[in-house]
């Protein structure tokens, strides 16, 4: 055991300060000191993305990083992405689709799409297969997590690009 | 009765009952970060338990000294085999008949078993607690291959041989050797032997369907709390089969079973992982005892693929006999089945290997003969069912290579073979020479639309293209199709031959109707992500009229849910599903009194339509299941009791047996050994469709875990049974960058002796999916001479099999 | 799995963390985005009772492309490379490679300073720097010099770098020519099983300069000098393509692991090669 330091974090917009060992790995802050528990571990090998959690604008697996690297930094999970009164077309879009069954991987796997629809807003199914490699599904198969992602970028696009969008939207309800 | 301006179609459609796409229930909370799963659970002064663990795969234990373990601060206690040994839990029964050290009683028989359970306050200083418990170890041989194991003088169950060095019989009769566990034969031995003795055509091959592990993204884990004052012990865990698990905690502690509340919260994946009874949960419940607090057990990943719950390990051969025109005439196959250090496999009592006498196949083999011996080795105990039911994985697999093998024998089209060989639609139901009666199918109507729809004749003229290509030097990759026809046999089972340490393998469900006219019903069963709580609704929704919006479904919690067996083998459907059927037909039976009573008519003068009873003749006089439910409630019903509830406990006539037609089409690269699917069309028969967009989501999850099995996926040793795999960098599972898109098709031949016609769909893709896979990369190499190369087909072992070919020079 | 405990120091410039290194010798590591040395410690396969944060060290995480060469700070990240505009342009092949490298989290935490300095052999840009003839800039208390990348690896794990030193830039003369990173794997997130750099210049259909590295197939990255001198002067025909792959072949020494055995890793480097030749040639 080595001594507590004090550290400070964002959380969901919500500061956060608290004494812990340096050798804290980040996903148990959350899920054990900030009872955030959505971000699951799944391998602790940074190899299955889910405790992937946003990080000052970066998708970081929380499971390999230690809390006093986190020390300072602006985090969001799942937790901070929609809720009840206002999901995110990505949680919506995964309800829709069926892009979800044991609901494990899924926090990993809806948090890194926010990051990655940021990168590409309109992105092509390679383009998602690749980006969302950092994340492993072991019920999907992920052929309805690509089509969930697909569908929440068009519904983002639509919402963004205003009202021509939304007229073309009403065109494609129509059909 | 002023809701009559909806039409019937309306009112069906707002049942969402069964055959609808109807969204998940679920969703709400994942999506949102809001499942509760058994790491999630936080308890006032809640300890954290964690396992030294044997680095030796066979070792004598001289010594544990705990002294410097227990001065780490936060480390409450260490418990050894010692500790445990006066209260007789150093060992328990497995599922098998078996007996399995929870601590290391004197010596360990594979590397990672559990050696001494550190409690501390969090995981930390249980981790560092761990590092400082010194135990020293004296080295034993090594045995990782069961042939060795039956020709070896070392012996890895001392307490399997008598004083006298005689061998007390096991729980599944006479064993050969020290090391032997069981032979388990079905079928007929002299006749079998005789028609392939003297049958024109005998193909023959040995294929070793190699160890592996299910692997859910969660690992196992469970929470103990002791509440000393009430006497009472809560245990939540991720349980496949949480009131089997009350019932074995109860056997083994001695806690009476009313005492005891176990409950499954969400799981993260089973895959047949979370049925057995693993030493973290018995010592989290010994330390929650000893210390009067809660405490948690959560494997590491490492943990979970090298210590709990194996698959496969079966190294099978096998002869098929044929006349010249492709008549199948009889079928023989021995299995050595490596069990590891103790055989914990879960299956059924009866079964020591599962169903692996499903292993005619769909076709009408008239005589057969199956023989299996179970070894142990030094390796990890389990054997459980991924993602299949009870062995049926390797019994498919094992006949869909064969009828390849066979194919090659008599140099004709695999499809054809399949297509003369079916059992047609009109032989069932249908007495397998290995014992089983097949419910019902029609295989030759699947097979013809599968073929169809990927074009299998144009895709064979590719291929003779591809194959000239390639040897005028014109590519450097092959191209294989492979098919594959899959029988499954799930819905375990009749309680007359299944059960599970004497535990009937019936299941059951529940129902309340609330006076509002909502409801809830509790199921043995315990989703992992298959989606009970809606698909269940849906099946209630019709039964009962209902709208599966207005039923809640739980599952999970022995105090309220009522006694079942689980959730594996595809038995949820089948079973559950069909107690859900009746225990909704109980209630439209009381239903159809009350309506009878307020429409002042004779209760066989009322109908069911859809969510109402109709005075038979007269459509405008009905009472809605809504209005029923209120009346149960408020209204004295001469000779009815108040309340509208009911419950089944459904015990199936017969197994049910879903069937498919796969097609995989793939491109290898010869060089480097790279597989790429280019194509994979699934046909799933799983009876009645309860929701068509679960389902294809379960056909899409269970073909990637074949894909990986086929492809990649294994648990691999090396000579001293160090697991080499023990990580997610060399255990494969794929992501979605290795994953293609899959094609779904259906036909519906309905359970004839099911309730509602359902037969269960979860594992059908990962048993069909395997030999389609496999079968895809052999056929690349058939024009080349390949017969039979063993999976895991990763690139090396492709590699090789082009290589043993000449195809490199 | 839970490391060790340690002690961690986020010191705010480079004398501090070379005065941290003073003190504590052999029981410090610095670390970058810590994806490597993490999962190491929580396997508890390197202990590290002195942890050393580079984040707060400024000056090291920028990206300079200059009239013949390119610097890059140790703390610039897979995800940096592949985003940089300027860098994609002036050396492709960076790109091509980063994208090759795990997956996209790992990628937006990983450096190049760790990914060159820790000496893991599965790591991509060791091989990729050594076929570039990077030159890598380390700073210790004696100041600063430059180690050639074909000079910085010595086994699995050992550098010339001296413990007291930490690797600060990596320069690299700017590349010319057709390039290729092309890399097989398991799957995504898995080291090479075997990958080659190859970096190729074409003059008039003839080969003027040629350099090739090749990944995870010896206990260090190996630059193949004979393989790059097998081809220049040549018209990459098939038959110095051959010679090339032979050359190469003699100078790697792949060891058995999951991926499979000796003869097939080698006979892959060849297939790899070639493709990274023929890929690389056809951009000349």
């Amino acid at each position: 055991m080595s001594k507590k330091q004090h550290y400070t974090l964002t959380v969901n917009g919500k500061e956060e300060e608290f004494l812990a060992e340096p050798r804290e790995l980040l996903i148990y802050t959350l899920r054990e000191r900030l009872n955030i528990t959505g971000p699951h571990i799944g391998c602790e090998t940074s190899h299955c993305g889910a405790c992937t959690v946003t990080i000052d604008g970066k998708s970081v697996k929380a499971c390999t990083m230690f809390v006093a690297q986190a020390s300072g930094k602006d985090i969001t999970t799942i937790e901070g992405i929609g809720g009840p009164d206002n999901l995110h077309p990505l949680q919506e879009a995964f309800k829709e689709h069926h892009g979800l069954q044991c609901g494990y991987c899924t926090p990993g796997m809806i948090t890194r799409a926010t990051k990655l629809l940021e990168e590409i807003p309109n992105p092509t199914e390679e383009e998602i297969r690749f980006g969302m490699a950092g994340n492993i599904c072991r019920c999907t198969g992920y052929q309805n997590i690509v089509k969930s992602i697909q569908a929440a970028a068009s519904e983002m696009n639509a919402a963004a690009s205003g009202s021509e969008a939304v007229g073309d939207k009403t065109v494609e309800a129509a059909e | 009765m002023k809701d009559d301006v909806t039409s019937r179609e309306e009112r069906v459609e707002n049942l969402k009952g069964m055959g609808c796409s109807r969204k998940r229930v679920e969703d709400a909370r994942f999506t949102q970060g809001k499942g509760n799963y058994v790491d999630d659970i936080k308890l006032d002064g809640m300890l954290f338990g964690d396992f030294v663990r044997s680095p030796y795969a066979h070792a004598r234990i001289t010594s544990i000294d705990t002294e410097a373990a227990l001065k780490v601060p936060g480390v409450l206690a260490v418990l050894t085999a010692a500790d445990l040994e006066p209260l007789g839990l150093h060992w328990m029964p497995t599922l098998a008949g078996d007996k399995q050290m929870v601590l290391a009683d004197g010596k360990v028989l594979f590397q990672g078993q559990e050696v001494a359970f550190v409690v501390a306050e969090d995981r930390y200083a249980a981790a560092d607690g761990i590092e400082l418990v010194e135990v020293e170890y004296e080295e034993l041989p090594v045995i990782v291959d069961p042939f060795e194991a039956l020709q070896s003088d070392v012996v890895l169950r001392e307490d399997l041989v008598a004083e006298d060095g005689s061998l007390p019989d096991g729980a599944h009769g006479p064993r050969k050797h020290a090391n032997h566990i069981f032979t388990w034969e079905a079928g007929d031995k002299a006749p079998t032997e005789e028609v392939i003795a003297n049958a024109e055509v005998v193909a023959e091959e040995s294929m070793y369907y190699h160890r592996t592990h299910p692997c859910p993204l969660e690992t196992c884990g469970c929470v103990a709390s002791m509440d000393k004052v009430n006497g009472k012990l809560t245990l939540w865990g991720t349980f496949q089969a949480p009131h089997a698990i009350r019932t074995i905690v109860s056997l083994i502690s001695g806690l009476e079973e009313h005492n005891i509340r176990v409950i499954s919260p969400d799981i993260g994946g089973g895959f047949g992982n979370k049925v057995g009874a693993y030493p973290g949960y018995v010592c989290s419940v010994v330390a929650s005892i000893v210390t009067g607090k809660p405490v948690k057990w959560i494997e590491d990943r490492m943990d979970n693929l090298m210590t709990t719950a194996f698959a496969r390990d079966y190294h099978m051969t096998g002869k098929i006999s044929a006349t010249p025109e492709g008549k199948i005439t009889g079928l023989h196959c021995h299995v050595t089945a490596d069990h590891g250090g103790f055989d914990a496999c879960a299956d059924p009592t009866k079964f020591p290997a599962g169903f692996m006498n499903i292993c005619t196949g769909s076709y009408d083999i008239p005589t057969a003969y199956l023989e299996v011996d179970g070894v142990y080795t030094n390796k990890a105990p389990g054997g459980v069912s991924y993602r299949c039911s009870f062995r049926v994985t390797e019994a498919v697999y094992f006949i869909e290579r064969m009828i390849e093998v066979l194919a090659i024998k008599l140099d004709m089209d695999a499809a054809e073979l399949r297509r003369i060989n079916f059992i047609k639609k009109e032989q069932f139901p249908y007495t397998a020479a290995l014992g089983w009666e097949y419910d019902s199918g029609d295989y030759h109507t699947a097979w013809d639309k599968a073929l169809k729809a990927v074009d299998y004749d144009g895709l064979r003229a590719e291929q003779a293209q591809r194959v000239a290509d390639f040897k005028a030097g014109k590519t450097r990759k092959l191209m294989g199709i492979g098919l594959s026809f899959f029988t499954e046999i799930v819905g375990a089972g009749p309680v007359k031959n299944c059960d599970i340490l004497g535990l009937g393998m019936f299941d059951s469900c529940e129902i309340r109707i609330h006076p509002t006219g909502s409801a809830i019903a509790r199921l043995g069963t315990i989703s992992q992500g298959q989606g009970h709580a809606t698909t269940f609704a849906q099946i209630l929704a019709s039964e009962i009229g209902l709208p599966a919006d207005s039923i809640t479904i739980e599952e999970g919690d022995t105090d309220t849910a009522p006694y079942g067996l689980g959730t594996y083998g595809s038995r949820s459907t089948p079973v559950a599903g069909a107690a859900t059927a009746m225990a909704g037909r109980k209630i439209r039976a009381k239903a159809q009194m009350i309506a009878a009573y307020l429409l002042e008519v004779h209760d066989d003068d009322v109908e069911f339509d859809v969510d109402r009873f109709v005075v038979k003749g007269a459509p405008e006089r009905f009472k809605t299941m809504k209005d029923i439910a209120f009346a149960a409630y408020n209204q004295a019903i001469p000779g009815i009791e108040p309340g509208l509830e009911a419950v089944s406990y459904y015990d199936p006539p017969n197994m049910t047996y879903p069937f498919g037609a796969y097609v995989c089409v793939m491109d290898i690269d010869v060089d480097t050994g790279v597989p790429e699917i280019r194509r994979f069309y699934a046909l799933d028969d799983c009876g009645t469709r309860i929701n068509p967009m679960i389902i294809e989501g379960q056909v899409h999850g269970g073909l990637t875990e074949a894909l990986a099995v086929a492809l990649g996926q294994e648990i691999a040793y090396d000579d001293m049974g160090n697991c080499k795999t023990g990580t997610l960098m060399d255990f494969f599972l794929p992501t979605a960058w290795e994953v293609p898109n899959y094609e779904t098709d259906y036909t519906v031949t309905p359970s004839p002796h099911h309730p509602i016609g359902a037969k269960g769909v979860g594992e059908s893709p990962h048993v069909g999916g395997v030999p389609c896979f496999s079968n895809a990369v052999q056929d690349a190499f058939r024009p080349f001479g390949n017969t039979h190369t063993n999976m895991p087909h990763d690139h090396w072992r492709i590699w090789k099999t082009a290589n043993g070919l000449g195809l490199h020079d | 799995m839970i490391p060790a405990a340690f002690e961690y120091y986020r010191p705010k410039d480079m004398a501090g963390v070379l005065s941290l290194l003073e003190e504590h010798g052999d029981d410090a590591r610095v670390m970058a985005g810590g994806h490597s040395l993490i999962p190491m410690m929580k396997l508890r396969m390197a202990e590290v009772p002195h942890l050393i944060d580079l984040q707060d060290v400024g000056g090291m995480a920028e990206i300079v492309i200059e009239a013949d060469s390119i610097r890059i700070g140790a703390m610039v990240t897979q995800a940096d490379i592949i985003d940089h505009a300027g860098l994609s342009d002036a050396a492709p092949i960076l790109r091509e490679a980063a994208l090759q490298i795990a997956d996209p989290q790992v990628r937006y935490m990983g450096t190049v300073g760790g990914n060159v300095a820790n000496g893991d052999p599965g790591n991509d840009m060791p091989g990729l720097m050594q076929c570039l003839d990077a030159r890598f800039v380390v700073v210790g208390p004696d100041g600063e010099r430059e180690i050639a990348a074909r000079e910085f690896y010595e086994a699995a794990y050992m550098t010339a770098r001296a413990d007291e030193e930490v690797l600060t830039t990596v320069i690299l003369p700017l590349p010319r020519g057709g390039y290729a990173y092309e890399k097989q794997k398991r799957k995504i997130g898995d080291y090479a099983t075997a990958a080659a750099a190859v970096q190729i210049v074409a003059e008039g259909g003839v080969c003027t300069a040629a350099s090739v590295a090749m990944t995870n197939l010896s206990d260090t990255p190996v630059w193949s000098e004979a393989a790059g001198a097998a081809l220049v002067g040549t018209g990459v025909d098939d038959a110095a393509v051959k010679a090339a792959m032979a050359a190469m072949l003699d100078d790697i020494d792949p060891s058995e692991d999951n991926r499979g055995p000796v003869a097939f890793k080698k006979h892959v480097a060849g297939v790899i090669l070639r493709r990274a030749i023929e890929r690389a040639w056809s951009r000349a």
